[in-house]
């Protein structure tokens, strides 16, 4: 029996937060009680750090695709520079879980362990090239995701968080597998690219395939009409976990998805791209109504990300390298914007001690600037106004529906922009209201976490910072975009 | 790099504001500091600028390339005087609010210098993206200006003043993708002309939202009631003056044929704006419910002079875009310090003013009558640019100008007498106090402008559209070059 070539540098990066993921694990176990938490935090972002710059690296590398571990993986900037946005996102989330209140448990190190399990899988999945190493990181990085959402184990909504993400994820999941099942079924091939050469163009099993893999994406990317999981799973997880899923998650599933329909099913093109821009007018519609009316702070954002998730689905359905790359640029910003927002609702939480309302902001601005100023610029990011990169992203994929002939996707991308206003620029307010009522929690001036406010300063920077530097970024993007089979 | 300079010297005062925990009479200082500096660059920019010449202190590079998008600002003759406008209206609202005294002093001047910059950057914006950039960046601080330091019912003033706009301005956004893509290039000079009258209407709308014309000014007398004075001055006197450039360097350059094709609807509502908000004006039943409608008005008037698309009428739209900031900006001011004094607006409680103020009664009789139109007056000669202008297109139109005037001569004469004269209103206490230094110091030199602009309107007229301008407009005015 031959055993295939491995390309050590294609892995490195999913073999160093798996092993990243191990040390932590025995960090929970050997260190000493008081320690565990602070040693596997520290241990997960050396993980997703050094694997920052095995990704870079790979990147860097990566000049010609190609395919390696017998096919079934693929060695291309595209997937290295998805990995460099789970990889950022997960960096800020170490940070941000810093002081996350994880319930009586001692759950510190297996925490961070999870975390940095997930993030390997994310990690694989992006550079998966197979409709087993795709299923494989599916399952690799949401089990543990699943876990991670009931780790606030003494919160009744963690655990309600945990257990819908379960089903619902479990059922996406197989869906997903079904249509893989049915792909197979139609070619006898498992390879992305065998499968674009074997599939002709009205194979209805073949077809049948196509939409349940669709469907199966959209699960995990939350776009509506399948994102019934993703505000009470975003509301009851804890919010460090939540800020990871809502970036982290959506990147893999995009990237991945877009990699799949692109490389698998190119006869199908008008097929699929007439799909997703029924994805994305639905989740654009259903996740901004769905907004408006949100009191949480946390489910405003999850119906928000469900409406982000419509955006970015546009730059999908232009099919092309524009579309590509603004699929690309898009996610940086957004990632920082959502991690960065979680981060802020994440100390507000921990200063008040319950679930924080759009009330709960009030006077915010005033009474911690930077968070405030941070929170303010993330929503502006949101609504895609300038001076963010926020607004860089939509420009992009709106220039790139058009140029496919996709105009009228323009005209419910800006329309669904109008009713975003609404409700991010209700957050804005009232972090500028002064608050009648100062909340003052027990002990004095609320905590003053150095670690969150880091990330969020992190976060900040790449949203503004996007805005000014588009030139560079947008390489970095075209490089990566330019290698899927357009 | 001048223009440059111009656009960030206000935003990094504004950053420094920010940052710096300074006690409130130093950031108000500093941002006063900041806003003369700029007054005094603009002031040597005049000096040198050659307006015979090419787009001057124009800089560019390249912002992102695969869609041709670049950072490029420049002067045109007639964004020179607008320019001009915002760094004195500015310095104005500046020093007024620091007069005056703000609470949260850092915020509101850091947001105030922010805006400056942001005004200059739509007035020197020779791309799409940075223009559309800069004017959305208008509508952040004046949100926050409005919906933190406004009146009472500043919420629901705010909510429908960034409704509007926004709206507006979102479809301005899809009309630039789509506009831009075509041309493959955002850059304004590069760009050709396009005759899809759909993108028209797009960047029409956003303009007319922001200027406002009827029947879209719903956001108007709220905002304009509801905005601390000298936020009121600077969006009545200063942001609708945003969508005359916008109307001129985009609508007019980059869509000569749907310009033609739409122009009587246009002039139609242009001359129902005009006609409306001088009878309202007249009608309303507070200060600046007076300014506010007058403002609906005049801007009418001026996308008239701009539709009329001829020589005449660019530059009265140019020159009155000038005398109406100015007014404008002077009479809220005005409104707010006679608000201080007495703590209301409503003519019903208001009269007598005059006696034993006479600093008040002068500085306010003098911006009447040049908002009146008196002949001699900045107005004047605007107007009459713009009714010539129009008349090229029917004498109707002219005749419904002139009878505008006659209306705001009407209004603005209610306005002084109700203050002024009269018998003392209830709510004026025989102490209150003529205008303070501090309060001439901000309103002598605006009134000395308009008085300036009035004894050489062909200041304006003559160096607006000459060089590199008259391309802009090259489809419709025949200018010496």
């Amino acid at each position: 029996m031959r055993t295939p070539d491995l390309d050590w540098l294609a892995l490195s990066p999913t073999l160093w937060l798996l092993g990243a993921s191990c040390v932590a694990l025995l960090a929970a176990v050997f260190l000493p009680r008081g320690t565990r938490r602070a040693g596997g935090a520290v241990v997960c972002g050396a993980g997703f750090a050094g694997a920052l710059a095995l990704a870079a690296i790979l990147y860097v590398d990566a000049d010609a695709a190609r395919t390696v571990v017998a096919d079934t993986f693929a060695r291309d900037r595209f997937a290295a520079l998805a990995a460099l946005i789970v990889c950022g996102t997960g960096l800020l989330t170490v940070l941000l879980a810093w002081n996350e209140r994880l319930g009586r448990g001692e759950f510190g190190g297996e925490f961070f362990s999870l975390l940095a399990a997930a993030g390997a899988g994310m990690v694989f999945i992006v550079g998966a090239n197979d409709l087993m190493t795709i299923f494989l990181g599916l399952e690799w990085f949401s089990i543990s995701l699943y876990v991670l959402c009931a780790v606030g184990g003494d919160r009744l909504p963690s655990l309600e968080a945990s257990l819908k993400y379960l089903v619902v994820g479990s059922f996406g999941s197989a869906v997903l597998l079904f249509g893989f099942a049915l792909v197979y079924g139609a070619t006898g091939e498992l390879e992305l690219t065998a499968i674009g050469q074997a599939l002709g163009e009205g194979e209805a099993m073949g077809l049948a395939g196509l939409a349940f893999v669709l469907a199966g994406f959209a699960f995990k990317a939350s776009a509506a009409p399948f994102h019934m999981w993703t505000p009470d799973v975003y509301e009851g997880a804890p919010t460090s976990v939540t800020a990871f899923m809502s970036a982290a998650t959506k990147t893999v599933a995009l990237a991945v998805a877009l990699r799949v329909l692109v490389t698998a099913f190119p006869e199908q093109t008008e097929l699929w791209t007439a799909a997703a821009a029924a994805l994305a007018v639905a989740s654009l519609a259903i996740g901004n109504l769905a907004a408006l009316v949100q009191r949480g702070v946390k489910r405003m954002l999850a119906y928000s990300s469900v409406s982000h998730a419509g955006f970015m689905l546009i730059g999908v359905v232009a099919a092309s390298e524009l579309g590509g790359r603004a699929l690309l640029y898009y996610l940086i910003p957004y990632s920082a914007m959502s991690v960065g927002a979680f981060a802020v609702v994440a100390a507000r939480e921990r200063e008040l001690g319950r679930e924080v309302t759009i009330d709960d902001l009030r006077g915010m601005l005033w009474e911690r600037p930077l968070l405030g100023v941070s929170m303010w610029t993330f929503m502006i990011g949101f609504a895609g106004l300038p001076l963010t990169g926020g607004f860089i992203g939509k420009f992009y994929v709106f220039s790139a529906a058009h140029e496919a002939g996709w105009t009228w996707l323009v005209i419910v991308g800006v329309a669904a922009t109008a009713v975003s206003l609404y409700y991010y620029l209700r957050v804005v307010l009232a972090l500028w209201t002064t608050p009648e009522l100062r909340v003052a929690p027990v002990g004095g001036s609320p905590p003053r976490e150095a670690a969150l406010q880091t990330a969020v300063a992190a976060c900040l920077a790449v949203t503004v910072g996007s805005f000014f530097a588009v030139q560079p970024l947008i390489d970095l993007a075209q490089r990566a975009a330019d290698q899927l089979p357009f | 790099m001048t223009t440059t300079l111009l656009i960030l010297l206000p935003l990094a005062g504004a950053l420094l504001v920010w940052l710096v925990p300074w006690s409130r009479f130093w950031a108000g200082s500093i941002a006063l500091l900041v806003a003369l500096v700029e007054v005094g660059i603009w002031v040597n920019v005049l000096r040198t600028f050659d307006f015979g010449g090419e787009l001057q202190h124009d800089q560019r590079f390249v912002w992102f390339s695969d869609l041709n998008v670049t950072y490029h600002v420049g002067l045109y003759g007639f964004s020179l005087w607008l320019v001009g406008l915002t760094v004195v209206v500015m310095a104005a609202a500046i020093a007024y609010a620091f007069w005056a005294g703000r609470d949260r002093a850092r915020a509101y001047f850091g947001l105030m210098l922010f805006l400056t910059g942001a005004v200059v950057g739509v007035f020197a914006a020779q791309d799409l993206i940075v223009f559309y950039a800069a004017f959305e960046a208008m509508l952040i601080p004046l949100y926050v200006l409005v919906g933190v330091w406004g009146g009472p019912n500043r919420r629901a003033a705010t909510l429908k003043f960034v409704i509007y706009t926004i709206a507006g301005s979102l479809l301005m956004l899809a009309a630039i993708v789509v506009y831009g893509v075509e041309q493959g290039t955002f850059n304004l000079v590069d760009a050709g002309t396009s005759a899809s009258p759909w993108l028209f209407l797009g960047f029409l709308v956003a303009f007319a939202v922001k200027a406002p014309l009827f029947p879209l000014h719903g956001w108007l007398p709220d905002a304009y009631r509801q905005a601390p004075p000298e936020v009121a001055a600077v969006l009545s006197g200063l942001v609708s003056k945003a969508a005359v450039y916008g109307l001129i360097r985009i609508v007019l350059a980059k869509f000569p044929e749907p310009a033609q094709d739409f122009l009587v609807p246009i002039l139609v509502l242009a001359a129902a704006g005009l006609v409306y908000g001088s009878l309202v004006a007249f009608r309303a039943p507070d200060l600046r419910g007076v300014v506010a409608y007058s403002s609906l008005g005049q801007m009418s008037l001026i996308t008239m002079g701009v539709f009329a698309l001829n020589g005449a009428g660019l530059n009265g739209a140019i020159l009155h875009s000038l005398a109406h900031g100015l007014v404008s900006t002077t009479l809220f001011l005005l409104a707010g310090a006679i608000e201080r004094r007495t703590s209301t607006g409503e003519f019903a409680l208001l009269g007598g003013m005059a006696r034993g103020r006479p600093a008040l009664a002068t500085l306010l009789l003098a911006t009447g009558v040049i908002a009146l139109a008196v002949p001699g007056s900045a107005s004047f000669a605007g107007e009459f640019l713009i009714l010539s202008g129009v008349f090229d297109h029917g004498w109707a139109w002219s005749a419904i100008g002139a009878g505008a005037i006659v209306l705001a001569a009407m209004y603005m004469l209610r306005l002084i007498s109700g203050v002024l004269h009269e018998r003392p209103g209830s709510a004026v206490p025989d102490a209150a106090l003529d205008l303070r230094p501090g309060e001439l110091a901000v309103l002598v030199p605006l009134v000395a402008c308009l008085l300036a602009l009035s004894a050489w309107p062909a200041a304006v007229t003559d160096r607006s559209f000459t060089g590199a301008a008259t391309e802009v407009v090259r489809d419709f005015a025949e200018f010496p070059r």
